[in-house]
């Protein structure tokens, strides 16, 4: 009896979790991809490590050291790019390896083991807190309401922000806006899919949507279902072969990535 | 534009200019590189902020908000997922806040404009399916779905496609009768026929309001330029500059 109820609460996190997880990565995943900021997300991930580290050595929680990084990185990137002081590539590879090496000196330096390290890196359901889930849940409210407001202001100013800048003022805090909420959602779904692996979580989605449709809102739609289908089977999968969750659920989304790309053949030749 | 000067990196590049557009002016901007014309394009689309003068709108015909603008070269990126129609409603968002919607009847102008231009089959379409020329009209569509009292040409015809170049001059002098032009060239051998008076811009600006050949003058402005002609081609000459 104790053990089903434990499986129930276990299943539901789980399913909850796969369905948060989908929203908020279909939506900044699209922004991110159609915007070509994948590297920079990359950046962002890496970087907010440093946040998980210092939260070790400090005893707060590491999701709010990530989180604090990993904004503060994101706008530093933005910042320099928009001032062109540097070049926005250098910028993020700096940021990248400094966020790894602050993360693991940090982590180094807190006395004892830490058995959560594996899962930050990694990923995984076991260690996702209820916390957790109540934050993603949060985070994809704001982001449905914030693309559904702002829809059309976000999707010009990403095509062309030299344009936008000629009707609206509004273009610089639009862009650290989002990319703030982008660099909270990545260091959310740290926790599901690990600093490693996160990015995939955001990227494969869009890729799989684009294969079939190029209007954004559908690529949002589609991420999201595609997402949702990947990680509830990855979860299944590494349940009941007891492997990783997070690399189970890239693989299963670059599997779908695989079979999606087959279908869209087929269809080529034999429409 | 009121005794304004205007720096672009840290180089003054506008100098104490003095000008005013007309009602239904067609302006034909012209200078050598680096002489100001799209330093002048980005005071009046309010993208710099002139060191010194400033510009003042007669808010009857023109304010801010009623200006269409076509870019030299766009830099949007063609692979982004937007669509022909989502690019034309773009030029709606100078009128609109932050948080917009685009209502039915935004949307029958847009289908209208694209009717207009010949583009109804690619209203769905992505960028990166279109031509040149196809482009160019898009992106003249954007400039036009509001509407505008000035119509900003930058460089159009780096662009536009042989093919499209008459089309694209008639249809622009079709527009003159509804908005005043000011188009940007720095190729003054093929600036458009129906352009009613020009604007020397060289750190300077000169107007001059209309057609005026007169004997000895010849276009001078500090550039070295010649002009050939065995007459019979139309031609226009400016008279030196004081």
């Amino acid at each position: 009896m104790e053990q089903s109820i434990f499986q129930y609460d276990f299943i539901i996190k789980g399913l909850l979790g796969a369905l948060f997880a989908s929203i908020t990565a279909g939506l900044a995943g699209t922004y991110i991809v159609s915007r070509r900021m994948v590297f920079l997300s990359g950046g962002i991930t890496h970087a907010s490590f440093g946040g998980i580290g210092i939260g070790y050595f400090a005893g707060i929680n590491p999701v709010i050291g990530a989180a604090v990084f990993g904004i503060l990185s994101a706008l530093g990137v933005e910042y320099l790019s928009v001032r062109q002081k540097i070049r926005e590539d250098s910028a993020i590879g700096i940021l990248w390896a400094f966020g790894m090496a602050t993360g693991i000196i940090f982590i180094y330096l807190t006395p004892g083991y830490s058995p959560n390290l594996m899962s930050y890196l990694f990923g995984s359901i076991l260690t996702v807190s209820n916390t957790d889930i109540a934050a993603l849940g949060i985070m994809s409210i704001i982001l449905i309401v914030y693309f559904v407001v702002f829809y059309r202001t976000i999707l010009y100013i990403s095509f062309d922000e030299a344009y936008a800048r000629t009707y609206s003022s509004y273009v610089d805090i639009f862009k650290y806006i989002t990319t703030s909420l982008m660099a909270l959602t990545i260091v959310l779904n740290i926790r599901m899919a690990g600093v490693i692996l996160v990015l995939s979580l955001l990227t494969i989605p869009p890729n799989i949507a684009m294969i079939f449709t190029r209007v954004y809102f559908k690529i949002v739609i589609w991420s999201v279902l595609a997402g949702f289908t990947g990680t509830v089977t990855g979860y299944a999968i590494s349940y009941f072969a007891g492997i990783p969750v997070g690399a189970t659920i890239i693989f299963t989304l670059v599997i779908i990535w695989i079979i999606a790309k087959g279908i869209k053949q087929l269809l080529i030749y034999y429409p | 534009m009121n005794s304004l000067s205007a720096s672009y990196g840290g180089r003054l590049v506008l100098e104490n200019v003095n000008f005013y557009v007309q009602e239904n002016d067609f302006i034909g901007v012209i200078g050598p590189n680096g002489g100001g014309k799209t330093t002048l394009l980005k005071i009046i689309l309010g993208l710099l902020k002139p060191v010194s003068g400033k510009i003042i709108f007669n808010n009857d015909l023109l304010n801010s908000k009623s200006i269409g603008y076509l870019p030299q070269i766009s830099t949007g990126d063609l692979n982004y997922p937007v669509t022909v129609k989502d690019i034309l409603l773009s030029g709606l968002m100078i009128r609109k806040g932050v948080i917009s919607r685009m209502s039915a009847e935004d949307k029958r102008n847009a289908a209208a404009v694209i009717d207009k231009l010949g583009l109804r089959d690619l209203a769905g379409s992505q960028l990166s399916e279109l031509s040149g020329g196809q482009l160019q009209k898009v992106f003249l569509g954007r400039a036009l779905i509001g509407n505008p009292r000035l119509l900003l040409l930058d460089e159009p015809g780096n662009f536009v496609d042989s093919s499209f170049e008459n089309d694209f001059y008639e249809k622009l002098k079709e527009l003159n009768s509804r908005m005043a032009i000011l188009m940007v060239s720095h190729d003054v051998g093929t600036i458009s026929q129906h352009i009613k008076s020009f604007a020397c811009v060289n750190r300077s600006l000169h107007y001059h309001p209309s057609y005026e050949i007169t004997n000895d003058d010849l276009l001078a402005y500090g550039c070295p330029i010649q002009l050939i002609t065995h007459g019979e081609v139309p031609h226009t000459v400016l008279k030196i500059h004081n």
